[in-house]
């Protein structure tokens, strides 16, 4: 009962939000926050440490915007080619990167990451260093004209809550179970006859495919696609949200990604803002030293030590 | 094919041969620090970056030159190394090793920033010693002293460590010591104390591999990550069982890349993942890897 409400809570705390604060700024939360959930499933729920989920979020976005820009495709149909090409992307990852576990797996993906990278910045489609810039938000269903902000958040608020949906539901799944239980004891879990790795396998799919879907949605909010994106320093910046959100935790992903992009935007505007990297690098330490629930986490550890 | 242009083969050759002696020496440093403590250590390439910015600096605040550089800047990065595992990675030892990563990884990022906040990102540069100015006209190619000097002290490093950690009483130490710690400990051997020491040295070898850098690299404060990754690919194709492959590894990669840059030059930053994708798919464990 207490989690519907805070759901039904946090819905409508997203429905009221874009008439208090610059819409923009929201979406770039919600296009973070579900990148992050979307990596915390695989960090959280199943243990995997991937350190390269920046190539999943620049797929979706360069094949995005790739289609909208020159293949005259609409938003709607654009996001789906960006997200199906992340989660082909990530069929071929997972496959090589589940072969190694532990800190291998994180250096695999890494490495793939980076091989991606030096890709879009060679390929003729992505403009290289520049990126690709002005890419038209187009028209919903053909009559909702998204280049109108408060309609443009509606609908990133639509794609984060079925984004959200679906990792709730995968979490909570039998198979979500399973995942759990290869977090908690990979030798036992293969003792009792599950195929571990393909296991994995399919959530590492399931977290590369929707971590395309918040670079397909980032594509069109901001129409603009970056080699950023494809950085590792993005790779770590979701790794700092999940962790100082709590990982493991459902909405962690989602507080740590509301903090870690207002801290960039509070500094960002000011003198502070060639810290940034120093205050990121920081606050992975403290998280990492004494902070390991993340805010989430170490809050829900309050609440039972005291309230119950 | 046949109007192979010597001059470029051989000079694309030795370009490779130095980039494979820093890989060989990150590599190796990544390797001893596995060793016994199951970590990777992400702040190496910060490490590295820091050895370069050591010499500079030492060079124009201090006066300090090339030669002493050479020895008490790796010496300074090592005693970094040791306040880092004392104070900040002992704590969290018996947690789960994606921690450790992490610590690191926040640390690395952290050093970065501060030097680019300092320094900017254009790079600096670093006058080649004295001594070592100048090179000799091969029959097949012009050899500059300073990249000769760059691939015999790496080989020399190289081959002293193997040798210690292979061949004395120390290194057995350590050898036994990654086998079963608690039995060491039992033996009335300090493992702690080694454990600290393994890490200084693991990160001073990326010091040194600075100071070599300086004169052949812009000093940079992204120097340390951009070869980390590489390295990382090329840690995954030796697999870390073993000191000596990750000498081979480091060196064969940096060849492979060289030939790459001559044969097919848009290839040459990809060449080693693609290496690294090939060796998953036919041998997980990486060349000289065991499988755990």
């Amino acid at each position: 009962m207490k989690i519907s409400k805070l759901n039904i809570a946090l819905l409508v705390v997203g429905l009221l939000a874009p008439l208090v604060i610059y819409p923009v700024f929201l979406m770039k939360v919600l296009c973070f926050a579900l990148f992050a959930s979307a990596f915390n499933l695989l960090l959280g729920f199943v243990g995997l440490l991937s350190f390269g989920h920046a190539a999943f979020l620049a797929t979706g976005g360069y094949i995005t915007g790739y289609m909208v820009q020159s293949m005259g495709l609409t938003p709607g149909l654009g996001i789906l080619a960006g997200t199906a090409a992340a989660g082909l992307l990530g069929a071929v990852y997972g496959k090589l990167a589940v072969k190694r576990e532990g800190i291998y797996f994180a250096m695999v993906t890494l490495a793939l990451a980076q091989l991606i990278f030096f890709l879009y910045l060679q390929a003729p489609f992505t403009g290289g260093e520049d990126g690709m810039q002005g890419i038209p938000r187009g028209h919903l269903l053909g009559f909702i004209d998204l280049s109108n902000n408060m309609a443009m958040y509606y609908f990133v608020f639509a794609i984060f809550l079925f984004g959200f949906w679906m990792i709730h539901r995968t979490i909570h799944s039998p198979f979500g179970q399973i995942l759990k239980a290869i977090r908690e004891n990979e030798p036992r879990a293969i003792s009792l006859g599950y195929n571990v790795n393909q296991y994995k396998w399919a959530a590492f799919v399931i977290s590369a495919t929707l971590a395309g879907l918040a670079g397909s949605t980032k594509t069109l909010v901001f129409q603009l696609a970056s080699l950023t994106d494809a950085h590792w320093h993005m790779s770590g910046e979701v790794v700092l949200m999940t962790l100082l959100g709590g990982m493991g935790t459902i909405f962690g992903p989602l507080v740590g990604a509301t903090t870690v992009v207002g801290i960039q935007n509070y500094l960002s505007g000011g003198e502070l803002g060639n810290y940034v990297h120093i205050i990121m690098g920081l606050i992975f330490v403290v998280c990492v030293l004494a902070f390991r629930g993340g805010l989430v986490g170490e809050f829900q550890k309050f609440v039972k030590k005291n309230f119950s | 094919m046949f109007d192979i242009n010597l001059f470029g083969l051989f000079g694309q050759l030795l370009v490779g041969l130095i980039n494979g002696s820093f890989y060989a020496l990150l590599s190796l440093g990544l390797a001893i620090i596995f060793g016994l403590l199951r970590i990777i250590n992400f702040a190496q390439g910060a490490m590295y970056m820091l050895g370069a910015f050591g010499a500079w600096l030492g060079l124009h605040y201090l006066g300090i030159n090339y030669w002493v550089a050479l020895f008490v800047v790796p010496l300074f990065v090592g005693g970094i190394g040791v306040l880092m595992e004392r104070y900040l990675l002992r704590p969290i030892a018996n947690e789960d090793h994606l921690y450790s990563l992490l610590l690191t990884f926040g640390l690395a990022l952290a050093l970065q920033g501060v030097f680019t906040h300092a320094f900017g990102s254009s790079g600096l540069s670093y006058n080649i010693p004295e001594a070592l100015k100048g090179g000799n006209r091969l029959p097949f190619m012009y050899l500059p002293n300073y990249r000769a000097w760059i691939i015999v002290a790496s080989l020399v490093v190289c081959g002293a460590t193997w040798y210690m950690i292979e061949k004395t009483k120390l290194g057995a130490y350590l050898r036994a010591g990654t086998e079963n710690p608690a039995l060491m400990q039992a033996f009335g051997i300090n493992v702690p104390l080694i454990v600290t020491a393994t890490f200084g040295f693991g990160v001073a070898l990326a010091g040194l591999a600075g100071v070599l850098a300086a004169p052949v690299y812009s000093v940079s404060p992204d120097m340390g990550s951009n070869i980390l990754i590489v390295v990382f690919a090329i840690v995954v194709i030796g697999g870390m069982g073993s000191i000596g492959g990750a000498i081979l590894t480091g060196l064969g990669m940096g060849v492979v890349e060289g030939l790459t840059k001559y044969f097919y030059p848009e290839a040459s930053t990809t060449v080693i993942f693609a290496v690294m994708v090939i060796v998953l798919l036919t041998k997980p464990a990486g060349l000289f890897g065991k499988e755990t």
